[in-house]
């Protein structure tokens, strides 16, 4: 029998799980989200090994549980941050723009000493031995166990960090430290900074929600490696996720939309993943989400994330129907659907009961809901049509056709002649396409630096890069040789005459198995 | 409706407080046509600041004693590089002192050379650590790319003596340049040694000579634009008319952006725009051509508008301005167009911030 993968996702709702074998769906689980996001995960791991045996090549996780702790400011642990770069980046002191009773939670205090580099990889200000040393003997005595360090442009050269990791791993033995360099490793130091000090606030919780997932596979009699996926749809080994709790953020509708062009074969077009309350669209480029130019902001801290560019509207299956003004949404029922629609015997006029009356939906019973007015059930099934298609031409960047790809709980509400659609493709279980996204999910490694082409061709340069991307993409679990370039991106610097350009890599390569 | 003048007391002095500096930031944004660097960073300087008990005042020119002494400051560099090797904060207050040290005078306001973009906020943080007020003007009324393209020069100002200063505290002085040109050239050169990012200050001048060469009142048309697309963001109303309102300003395009083509050349971020028309602008396409800032916006292959009006690409959505270098495929923008304060539109500006300066084969047409 050939080995199994099993995806798990966790949604606002339900946690959703899967198996995939040889390619192929072969069970799939819907349980409740908990509170605590990991006991639901560890339920629907549960439900799903009841529906299949044989062995398990690989667990895939989703959560949400890291962006909850920070929004919650639960379960995060004081951090200590030392920057380094000083004199420069004075001006702004780490933590500047953060909501201020967060900054208050997490920090406990904040050093910006000598170190770091240039654009150009030149040194800008000397590492102080003596000045780490002191700020690691006050770290100690303020109590502090995690320490974010970041470093003027690490992403460039990374050894400033590494020797102060050094250095304060001497004087705090058993510390957690967090490199800005390792995470996300994007230009922007605010950004990176905000994001490392978040890690290593997480850094614990990361720890205790990686071994109880470990401990539930264990259990479970799974004896094979654990990833969790992260914002751009690409996993990282448990132990990697563990160092790296924050590169979880918003990974969901990651997952979905890998899981729609995986289950349709679709590369390139339009996914419309329709929830109970929401609808969100994204695009596929090349079977990846095409990602949105800002960073993620999470529980009000800028960080240096992408995330899919979605757009989304408060339409879904949930969504009640109005007639006086005509309106479908934002309001739902949400999870209540069952009882409160009328084809579940409910009183309420959902979209789904509009859909079930009109022809497009079976669920429930059809006659609460065929008892109200042809022309107002008519009326909004149009209204539907319409929100959906503003929603698929929003995203839209070039004239002509493509295919839209309808998953999600509600994707019935999808017309199948949507304006704009080459056509609409209602893939087999759509409604779990997040976790199958978890389940196929590969390992992946991203350079963004700054390229000085004095004395280098461009193409060596870009091979160097190339080189790198792999490389981080086999440090965070990737077969080894299984890793190419799948997206690169250069830009050249504004307002200075030197040959310098700002180059993005990332590669992708599949798990071991 | 709130008014179209900010408070100012009884010595003329526009206090900013930090409603008022957010607004300055996002129309510093909007002045920025596309380039100038994101105002972001400054604005949380200067916040900080006024955070921490130091004031900024705002004054007009004619608030001024004549023979008062005016220097311009600015920060030079790339903005890519600024974003990661954040200032010290006291680049552009030591490249200050340095021209006041060389006078043996005290500056008694300071300036900046550019409103669009990053550099609106740079004098304020010189104006909170030396208690002095900011100039209500400045060279470009705008962004622009290159030192020689202020108001300040076109107008003849003498292009010395200068000062760069960098945030190791090294300091150096240009104490005569045969032309603004060198004086890029010089500038540029050593603000690449100094790590790409430095902050400059000069050519000194009074306040009467300001007057002659400096575009007066740009820091209150940055505060009024941001002003409006903020008081739209809280009425929820359309931040687009609010902008173009504030502007006075035109709508060339609705639309979303279909291709974006970059090439690097001499260190100029250069390319164009496509965007496909949605709403009013539906079956029309515009382009764009930039170079670090946009230049030239053509519909359906007819020029609209060129530089020196400003051509600034704002999200329909939010009415916040889109740099350049984030231009990115799917975005749903508004390309308005706001005229040029007169000083830029004369014949002797014409040459040095017209259409045909940046290489660019067609006359300048006002909007």
């Amino acid at each position: 029998m050939t080995q199994a993968r099993i995806g798990i996702d966790v949604g606002g709702t339900n946690t959703d799980a899967v198996v995939m074998r040889a390619g192929e769906v072969a069970a799939c689980a819907k349980v409740p989200t908990t509170a605590d996001v990991t006991s639901g995960i560890v339920a629907a791991l549960e439900e799903v090994l009841r529906l299949v045996d044989g062995p398990v090549a690989a667990v895939m996780i989703g959560t949400t549980q890291f962006t909850n702790a920070v929004v919650e400011r639960s379960g995060l642990e004081p951090v200590a941050v030392v920057r380094l770069g000083a004199p420069a980046t004075e001006s702004l002191p780490p933590l500047v723009d953060w909501p201020e009773s967060l900054a208050r939670s997490i920090l406990s205090e904040a050093w910006i000493l000598p170190g770091g580099h240039e654009f150009d990889g030149r040194e800008l200000t000397p590492l102080s031995e003596p000045d780490l040393r002191r700020a690691a003997r006050a770290i100690r005595s303020a109590g502090s166990r995690s320490v974010a360090v970041s470093a003027v442009f690490s992403p460039i050269d990374p050894s400033s960090e590494l020797r102060a990791a050094a250095i304060l791993s001497e004087e705090l033995p058993g510390a957690d430290i967090s490199l800005s360099h390792l995470v996300g490793g994007r230009l922007g130091l605010l950004e990176r900074e905000n994001a490392t000090v978040l890690n290593a606030a997480l850094l614990r919780l990361g720890r205790e929600t990686i071994e109880r997932f470990e401990r539930s596979a264990t259990e479970a009699g799974i004896d094979a490696p654990l990833y969790l996926t992260q914002n751009d749809g690409t996993l990282m080994s448990a132990g990697y996720a563990a160092r790296h709790p924050v590169t979880t953020f918003a990974s969901g509708p990651a997952n979905s939309i890998r899981g729609a062009a995986y289950l349709s074969g679709i590369q390139d077009g339009f996914v419309v993943d329709v929830g109970g309350t929401t609808t969100d669209v994204g695009a596929l480029v090349h079977g990846f989400p095409r990602q949105a130019a800002l960073g993620v902001e999470v529980g009000g801290v800028r960080t240096n994330f992408r995330m899919p560019d979605l757009y989304s509207i408060g339409l879904g299956g949930g969504s009640v129907v109005d007639f006086d003004p005509p309106r479908v949404g934002p309001r739902s029922v949400g999870y209540r659907i069952t009882e409160e629609a009328l084809s579940f015997g409910g009183k309420t006029l959902t979209a789904t009961d509009v859909a079930v009356a009109l022809g497009r939906a079976r669920v429930g019973d059809v006659w609460p809901a065929v008892q109200v007015e042809r022309g107002d059930l008519e009326s909004a099934l149009r209204t539907i049509d319409l929100t959906l298609e503003a929603a698929v031409d929003r995203m839209r960047t070039r004239a002509g056709a493509a295919p839209v790809v309808a998953v999600g709980g509600g994707s019935f509400l999808v017309p199948d002649d949507l304006p704009g659609a080459a056509e609409v493709i209602r893939p087999p279980h759509a409604s779990v396409a997040n976790a199958v996204g978890a389940a196929i999910a590969q390992v992946s490694g991203e350079v963004d630096r700054i390229v000085s082409l004095d004395g280098v061709t461009r193409e060596q340069a870009m091979q160097r890069c190339r080189q790198e991307a792999v490389a981080r993409a086999e440090q965070a679990g990737a077969a080894a040789g299984s890793a190419a370039i799948v997206d690169q991106e250069e830009v050249p610097l504004a307002y200075l005459p030197s040959n310098a350009i700002r180059v993005r890599m990332k590669a992708v390569g599949d798990v071991p198995l | 409706m709130s008014l179209s003048e900010p408070p100012v007391n009884a010595d003329g002095e526009w206090e900013i407080d930090e409603r008022a500096l957010e607004a300055i930031a996002l129309g510093a944004g909007v002045l920025g046509t596309g380039g100038g660097g994101s105002p972001y960073l400054g604005w949380l300087r200067v916040r900080r600041q006024l955070r921490l008990g130091r004031r900024v005042a705002v004054v007009r020119l004619d608030d001024l004693d004549p023979d008062a002494l005016v220097i311009p400051t600015s920060g030079i560099g790339a903005p890519t590089v600024g974003i990661e090797k954040i200032e010290r904060g006291t680049e552009c207050l030591s490249a200050v002192e340095a021209i006041e040290d060389l006078l043996g005078r005290a500056a008694a306001a300071v300036m900046t050379d550019e409103i669009g973009g990053a550099n609106a906020l740079e004098p304020m943080l010189v104006a909170c650590h030396k208690g002095i007020p900011v100039v209500d003007a400045d060279g470009m009324g705008r962004a622009f790319p290159e030192v020689q393209m202020t108001s300040f020069f076109i107008y003849g100002l003498e292009p010395y003596p200068t000062a760069l200063c960098d945030e190791k505290g090294n300091k150096v002085l240009f104490p005569r340049a045969d032309s603004a040109e060198w004086l890029e050239r010089a500038a540029r050169a050593v603000t690449i040694q100094m790590g790409c990012h430095a902050g400059m200050a000069g050519p000194p001048m009074s306040a009467n000579r300001a007057q002659e060469v400096a575009i007066p009142g740009t820091v209150r048309r940055a505060w009024r634009l941001g002003r409006a697309v903020l008081e739209a963001r809280s009425g929820r109303t359309d931040p687009i008319a609010a902008l173009l309102d504030a502007g006075p300003g035109v709508a060339l395009f609705v639309g979303k952006i279909v291709d974006v083509d970059r090439r690097t050349t001499e260190g100029f971020a250069k390319g164009s725009v496509a965007l496909e028309g949605l709403d009013s602008s539906a079956g029309d396409r515009c382009v764009i051509e930039f170079q670090n800032e946009n230049l030239v916006c053509r519909v359906n292959d007819e020029v609209r508008a060129t530089v020196p009006d400003l051509i600034c690409v704002i999200e329909s959505e939010t009415g916040t301005p889109v740099s350049t270098e984030e231009l990115r495929y799917g975005s749903r923008v508004t390309v308005v167009c706001l005229g040029a304060p007169a000083e830029l539109k004369t014949d002797e500006a014409l040459d040095v911030v017209g259409p045909r300066a940046f290489g660019l084969e067609a006359d300048y047409r006002p909007l």
